[in-house]
């Protein structure tokens, strides 16, 4: 019982030795803090990869793909089980994006990927990062009527920084049309005045000369025809495709009618200036051509004309500014990949979605089992990007190591002040056993002592650093009013706010290991304390 | 206080350790300091009968003080034994010393030594609680505390149960260290030079205090001392003299 008391006594009259456990109460915060945010970054970033990628990714090792994807996920299924519940083929190759910006053409290195528009979103969320809210509920690779996102609807908030898809969609493949009919027209017109010896007859563009003439062209031929116009809300996405070749001689209308549709990744097409405003090279409604491998051998780089219909925004811009997606069965026809005597086309992937809680692992092992391993990859998105995330798991871990030697410098401190302590206390541990107390006992009184010590450390670590975890984006507010300097810059990061996950288990490993530290720190302490000789206790003075 | 306690012979050799409460037999004890070997004790013989108050008086390093400290089994000897009701206790484990020390021998020192977080009362209290675990204080605490503040106020110190220390005299403090040595019931007092550190008033106050337990209670004292005329009060002096018992 004296123990108790003592231990109680000393805590409320040695302040000193509170001082020394600031430092555990820092450390434990901090870990906290550190340990919500990193949860919170990697949880979202897979959030994001996830939404990316599918849970299962069952590919061919060759560019030409499969044969029959409608036979293979026949024997998915079979192999796969319950555990499946959507799968959808794909196609991707790495291609060319170019477009034109003020007569320049920019060309970019994308993947290429050919998606089935109806079941797509249903093997991940795809969908969710389209900036047109009808492309959201279900994707079409027809134009849309306008009303697209000013707004960036993941990122929420009433400011809109993307003013320039005001106008995007229909409105602006009109206006654009319109604007090279009167160059067309004034072009003609001098050429008539000048004769055959002119030179650069637009104004106020670097090199325009060739693709305009390559426009007029197309537009002097979409003039002749009389094609009826697709209906501009809701177009058909094979339709158009196939009559969206002028070159062969169909003539077709830009300002009714369009080519293939193409969903680019919003990084390919514009960048955030910094004013936080994003400004774009291409809109929706713009034309853009892609090159890309045909699946022969050897393979030939082909060009197709597409028109922007939507952008792709996951907020990873490793994705944003790769990923450009197309109608499957249009790439498949381009690429050659439709067996002329079957009828069969073939695909590079297909993607799987599994039940909620179901073990991808095992059903990976499973398929993996079921097809032939020289043939055919199947991966889970965790494999996918297993480097990315073991790369954040470590950073974790050494991070937790890092600070945990914060708390163990920390218990030195105490081991320290606490040595002091029993040198301070020898009297009245030779006191103490002159009245019968064990040995034992007077190490109890140490032990209990960086026990309390601990716990109040530790208890005000916890509540610091959950106060500070769960107020971060206010504290990070206040900060950046305080110094004017952009603390956490959304435009670098893939998020808005800093998320935080707060996890239970987490916490109680770091409160459990501060108060196992300040008690192991005292062990010391408290071994030396229980060795003095009573007698010698009484005489120190 | 006759002379003639003083003329009855100094030799402490009791016919048998059993019939005493307390009996030394050829202790001896050495302290190494540096190279030097310092016999500070040289075969001691002393024997204590139940209800004696007897005083040992020796100048300074004649080895009282560590007399006093194996009697109370606070260090143990190189040599000779120590029986307390009959039992060699010297040589028990350190437990069950432990454990006498608690129920059977109360202490009082020169410096006081109370333990200055705790107030009066909780010093009083300590031995029951070193006694006790937790649950077994909780049953006790109300009969303890009875019996801490009773002897606190015998001793004249009803008003000041919840001072600390330092707020206490000496002569308070050393009432303090009384009681404590007293709550746990023991049978035996050992007390070195508890007026050492007391002016003369303070020091009679005490030493009346301790004659008053032997008489009215038949408390069994041993007072150490350097100063013959404290000695006096005791029914009997053993005079130590480097390290032996000297014989008159």
């Amino acid at each position: 019982m004296y123990k108790l008391l003592l231990c109680w006594r000393y805590l409320r009259t040695r302040w000193i030795a509170l001082a020394s456990v600031i430092s555990v109460t820092l450390g434990v915060a901090t870990m906290i803090v550190v340990n919500a945010v990193m949860a919170g970054f990697s949880h979202e970033m897979q959030t994001r990869i996830h939404g990316i990628l599918s849970d299962l990714v069952f590919e061919s090792h060759s560019l030409s793909g499969f044969q029959d994807p409608d036979w293979h996920m026949e024997e998915i299924r079979r192999a796969g089980g319950d555990q499946i519940v959507g799968m959808t083929p794909t196609v991707a190759v790495p291609a060319m994006l170019n477009f034109q910006v003020r007569g320049q053409w920019i060309t970019r290195q994308v993947m290429l990927i050919g998606i089935d528009e109806a079941t797509h979103a249903s093997v991940s969320d795809f969908g969710r990062y389209l900036q047109h809210p009808a492309n959201r509920e279900q994707l079409s690779f027809g134009l849309r009527e306008g009303g697209y996102d000013t707004v960036d609807s993941q990122a929420g908030g009433s400011e809109p920084t993307r003013p320039a898809l005001e106008g995007a969609g229909w409105p602006h493949r009109r206006m654009r049309v319109e604007r090279e009919r009167v160059w067309r027209e004034k072009l003609e017109a001098e050429r008539a005045g000048a004769g055959a010896a002119t030179v650069d007859p637009s104004p106020g563009s670097g090199n325009p000369v060739r693709p305009v003439d390559q426009q007029v062209d197309a537009v002097l031929a979409a003039t002749a025809g009389t094609e009826p116009a697709p209906d501009a809300a809701a177009p058909k996405p094979a339709d158009p495709f196939r009559k969206a070749r002028p070159e062969e001689g169909t003539a077709m209308d830009p300002a009714k009618e369009q080519f293939t549709g193409v969903v680019p990744g919003i990084g390919l097409a514009s960048f955030r200036d910094s004013n936080g405003v994003d400004r774009f090279l291409v809109l929706p409604g713009d034309d853009v051509k892609v090159t890309f491998p045909t699946a022969g051998t050897p393979p030939k780089a082909v060009s197709d004309t597409f028109t922007v219909v939507d952008f792709y925004e996951s907020k990873m811009s490793e994705y944003d500014s790769n990923f450009v997606f197309v109608p499957i069965a249009a790439l498949q026809r381009m690429r050659g990949m439709i067996d002329p005597q079957s009828g069969l086309a073939s695909v590079n992937s297909i993607q799987i979605k599994l039940k909620d809680g179901a073990d991808l692992d095992q059903v990976r092992d499973r398929l993996r089992k079921a097809f032939p391993a020289d043939l055919y990859a199947v991966a889970t998105w965790k494999d996918k990007q297993g480097p990315l995330l073991a790369a954040v798991d470590m950073e974790m871990a050494v991070l937790n190591i890092l600070l945990f030697l914060i708390i163990a410098v920390a218990g030195f401190g105490i081991l320290a002040i606490f040595f002091m302590i029993v040198v301070e206390k020898t009297r009245d541990i030779g006191i103490l056993k002159s009245l019968g107390a064990r040995a034992a006992g007077i190490a109890g009184i140490f032990l209990g002592y960086g026990l309390f010590l601990g716990i109040v450390g530790a208890g005000a670590g916890l509540a610091l650093g959950l106060a500070i975890a769960l107020n971060i984006n206010t504290i990070r507010a206040g900060v950046e009013w305080c110094t004017g300097q952009r603390v956490f810059d959304p435009s670098i990061y893939y998020f808005f706010k800093i998320p935080t996950i707060v996890d239970p288990a987490t916490i109680a490993w770091i409160v459990a290991g501060a108060i196992g530290i300040a008690v192991a720190s005292s062990v010391l302490p408290a071994l030396r304390a229980a060795r003095l000789q009573p007698v010698e206790a009484l005489r120190h003075e | 206080m006759s002379s003639a306690t003083l003329d009855r012979p100094v030799s402490a050799t009791a016919p048998s350790a059993a019939a005493s409460l307390l009996a030394v037999r050829a202790l001896r004890k050495r302290y190494r300091s540096g190279d030097k070997l310092l016999e500070v004790l040289r075969g001691v013989d002393f024997d204590l009968a139940p209800g004696e108050f007897v005083s040992v008086i020796g100048q300074s390093g004649s080895g009282k003080s560590t007399l006093l400290h194996l009697m109370g089994l606070l260090d143990g000897a190189d040599s000779g034994n120590v029986h307390l009701a009959g039992r060699r206790v010297d040589d028990l484990p350190g437990r069950e010393r432990d454990r006498l020390r608690n129920a059977d021998i109360g202490m009082v020192f020169q410096a006081y030594h109370l333990l200055p977080e705790l107030t009066a009362l909780e010093n009083v209290l300590a031995p029951l609680l070193v006694r006790h675990g937790v649950w077994a204080w909780f049953r006790e605490r109300g009969e303890a505390r009875r019996r801490a503040t009773d002897l606190l106020t015998r001793f004249g110190l009803g008003e000041r149960l919840h001072h600390k220390p330092r707020q206490l005299s000496g002569g308070e403090m050393q009432r303090v260290a009384i009681a404590r040595a007293l709550v746990g019931g023991p049978r035996l007092l050992l007390a070195d030079e508890p007026t050492g550190n007391l002016d003369a008033e303070s020091g009679a106050g005490i030493l009346d205090v301790l004659t008053a337990l032997n008489r009215s209670e038949g408390l069994s004292i041993v007072l150490v001392t350097h100063d013959a005329s404290i000695a006096r009060r005791a029914d009997r002096i053993v005079r130590l003299v480097a390290g032996r018992v000297e014989t008159a």
